[in-house]
């Protein structure tokens, strides 16, 4: 702050010189002046976490570390090499944790940015009780997501719950009454609740989107002919291309490194057909006390969601330019 | 952004607390306390009671009385269990803690290992009156055995069989089982049209462990080696897991959805006359709150296979209980031994054990008529004659994850109806075992 009133209180004296200095000075140093507090807090609350992960990765941090992290001993690359021996109990269990994360990220992005877009073009048209739908579409997005999991745990409960309730003694579609937390049936159980907490979000960016899309253009087109589907392949979705890079591109993220969902649904230890990644770390870090294993996986987590993202930003920039060619 | 990951902020938390604690020095050197602050204490009290606001009700008034007694305020915190270890951790690795804190007492050794806490030998025990005035197997559970114990216990706890009166009544058994065999030919006889014989809690990560600790101990096993290395998968110990699975396998008397249990459903299950017989650890003030009064459930001692419980091959329970520890960095060392002195005082056990449904693990304090009560009797001659403490190995918190998900995860096979095998089991605890040894 104290330096932020310097270049003013010295504007008079150089006043005399090139008139546009102090200008320019101002110009090019005050918004750097501005970014200063957010770049230091940037710094302090995310690089700095990542590079002592990266350290503690490189130690071999246990119970008999913890209260002074430092005097651990080095261990060089054993944590990763522990990680990443598919071979040996604990890299086995988290190539199984990855692998079911992939296959639960592609399901339930997918899905969210079906269910999403679907109804943020149904939404488009302006009919009676379009905003209480509009309304009522968002729940899931503005509920604490720690009290709607637990409902739905509630909900997916074999004796109790509301799923078997419907599913087996009203519908009777199920022969006997499914578990839902346990073995692999909680993959869908996860799967659905990570899908209703998450299309809201991509049908609130659809609808967004679908705003800037002129009017006249559907007009034209309907004009010329062109049924529903073929505006929604030819105008719609072309036109959303940028939107949906964002959107794909964050859901993914968030998806991947879905934390509460699991923990939230089967406590510490989840079901082998849900173990995903995060809490496979959390386990390994929080519960087995084995700080340098965990922070090797999360290191070799964040360079895979790097190199996803690099590829996938690459690849979705270079189709844009080349549709605009 | 609501979708704060709690991984990432406890990461995050972790990761500032070790910038502190490595920028700032001071915390991590080694001594015994100061008493640069002596006014004022931190209490960080374990949920104990049916809430957090219930434990403040009991607690706040006693902490009153210690501050007439003593001028030093305390500050009181009380922590959620699913909470409880992630905080110490963080504590641990700040050095911001508390001066004096509860602990899980099977958390010991662990916690011992990382050094946060104040040892206590000989000088620090007889500042609170010595070490004869607690019951041994609760001081069994306050740290590794060749160490100076890193807690004094506070609140002890057993493992008994509750059993619905009606419920035998109406299937005709006019005793509770004293042997495994008993229990058995009795669930079948109970295990018809809707109800069930026992209750278990098969997510519960730690219940499980408690169950095939004590079954192991009846195997022969122990799940650790002398020298403290994990021993998961002798013989023993994979038919302490078969038995206790087998009996929702085999023998049927357990229901399938109790493998999703973990959040206490199996008592009300018994409070709602479903389930006949739970394995609890003083249970009855839960009962209470269920609507259960205290003469339709009856208690007896876990059984064993000679039906008369006691030590080695006959234990019937882990000594279960809270254990009460101060921070080696408190700033208010004095203060903090006065207050542990008083929390385990005579008076004191008496007034916290009855409101906690507890058994005080301070002998004078158990004399006391109102821990007559036969459930309370149960728990305490289970205590004296036939518990053992979980063992004590840094490890144990390893320990009660990797094995805690192997029975878990035998329980779910157990419940979809997939074949409960020795070699199944031996296979999931070899697992559990390799996770152990290779991290």
């Amino acid at each position: 702050m104290h330096s932020a009133k310097e270049p003013s209180a010295n504007a008079p004296e150089t006043e005399r010189g090139p008139r546009r200095r102090p200008g320019r000075l101002r110009r090019i140093g005050l918004p750097y002046l501005l970014l200063l507090p957010a770049l230091l807090l940037e710094l302090l609350v995310h690089l700095l976490p990542i590079v002592i992960g990266i350290t503690m990765s490189f130690k071999e941090l246990t119970q008999f570390f913890i209260r002074d992290w430092g005097a651990a001993p080095w261990s060089g690359l054993d944590n990763y090499e522990i990680a990443v021996d598919f071979d040996a109990p604990v890299g086995e269990a988290l190539l199984h944790s990855f692998l079911v994360t992939c296959a639960f990220t592609l399901l339930s992005v997918g899905l969210c940015w079906l269910i999403g877009t679907t109804a943020a073009i149904y939404l488009q048209e302006t009919f009676k009780g379009r905003g209480f739908l509009r309304a009522l579409f968002l729940v899931p997005y503005a509920l604490p997501v720690y009290a709607a999991v637990i409902t739905w745990g509630f909900m997916f409960q074999r004796d109790n719950g509301l799923i078997n309730h419907v599913l087996h003694d009203q519908l009777g579609l199920t022969d006997s009454a499914p578990f839902w937390l346990i073995g692999d049936n909680s993959f869908v159980a996860l799967l659905t609740v990570s899908v209703w907490k998450g299309w809201p979000f991509a049908f609130l960016i659809m609808m967004a989107g679908l705003q800037n899309i002129p009017r006249e253009m559907y007009e034209a087109a309907a004009l010329d002919g062109a049924g529903m589907w073929q505006q929604i392949r030819r105008i719609t979705l072309p036109s959303l291309r940028s939107v949906n890079q964002v959107l794909v591109l964050v859901l993914f993220l968030w998806t991947f490194n879905d934390f509460n969902t699991p923990y939230v649904l089967f406590g510490r230890s989840a079901p082998e057909a849900a173990d995903l990644v995060s809490i496979h770390i959390y386990q390994s870090s929080f519960v087995t006390w084995n700080f340098g294993t965990g922070s090797a996986m999360s290191v070799l987590l964040l360079l895979f969601l790097l190199a996803v993202t690099g590829v996938y930003l690459w690849v979705t920039s270079r189709e844009r330019k080349s549709a605009h060619v | 952004m609501r979708r704060f990951r709690a991984a990432a902020v406890g990461a995050a938390t972790l990761s500032l607390a070790l910038t502190a604690s490595a920028c700032g020095g001071g915390s991590t050197s080694g001594g015994g306390g100061s008493n640069d602050s002596p006014k004022t204490l931190t209490y960080w009290a374990s949920n104990q009671g049916p809430n957090v606001e219930a434990d403040k009700k009991i607690l706040k008034p006693e902490l009153a009385k210690f501050e007439k007694q003593t001028g030093i305020k305390v500050k009181l915190e009380v922590v959620p269990w699913s909470e409880l270890l992630n905080r110490i951790l963080t504590a641990t690795t700040s050095g911001q803690g508390p001066d004096v804190l509860n602990i899980g007492n099977t958390w010991s050794a662990s916690l011992q290992a990382s050094g946060a806490l104040l040892p206590w030998d000989e000088k620090n025990f007889d500042k609170i009156g010595g070490k004869d005035r607690f019951v041994e197997s609760a001081l069994g559970s306050a740290g590794a055995p060749d160490k100076d114990p890193a807690a004094v216990p506070l609140y002890s706890m057993a493992y008994a069989l509750y059993y619905n009166k009606k419920m035998f009544d109406e299937a005709g058994i006019d005793k509770p089982p004293a042997t495994w065999d008993e229990l058995v030919e009795d669930g079948k006889k109970i295990s018809k049209g809707g109800k069930w014989a026992l209750g278990a809690e098969g997510a519960n990560l730690s219940n499980n462990i408690h169950q095939v600790f004590a079954l192991g101990k009846q195997h022969g096993a122990d799940f650790f080696t002398a020298d403290g290395k994990a021993d998961f998968t002798s013989d023993g110990a994979v038919a302490a897991v078969k038995q206790y699975v087998d009996m929702m396998a085999k023998d049927k008397i357990i229901a399938p959805g109790n493998a999703e249990y973990a959040q206490n459903q199996s008592l009300s299950d018994f409070a709602k006359d479903k389930t006949a017989m739970v394995l609890w650890q003083a249970a009855a003030t839960t009962f209470k709150s269920q609507g259960m009064s205290d003469d339709e459930w009856g208690v007896a001692p876990v059984p064993v296979d000679s039906g008369a419980p006691g030590a080695g091959k006959a234990t019937n329970s882990m000594v279960a209980g809270i254990n009460m520890a101060v921070f080696k960095n408190t700033k208010n060392i004095d203060g903090s031994l006065k207050f542990v002195k008083f929390m385990t005082s005579d008076a004191e056990q008496k007034i916290l054990c009855k409101s906690y449904g507890s058994v005080p693990p301070v002998k004078a304090a158990q004399e006391d008529a109102a821990f007559d009560r036969p459930e309370l009797k149960v728990l305490r001659d289970t205590l004296a004659k036939s518990a053992a403490p979980l063992p004590q190995v840094p490890n144990e918190s390893q320990f009660e994850t990797a094995v805690g998900t192997a029975v878990k995860n035998l329980f779910a096979n157990a419940a979809d109806g997939r074949e409960v095998t020795t070699a199944s089991v031996k296979a999931e605890l070899v697992k559990a075992q390799q996770q152990m040894s290779s991290q």
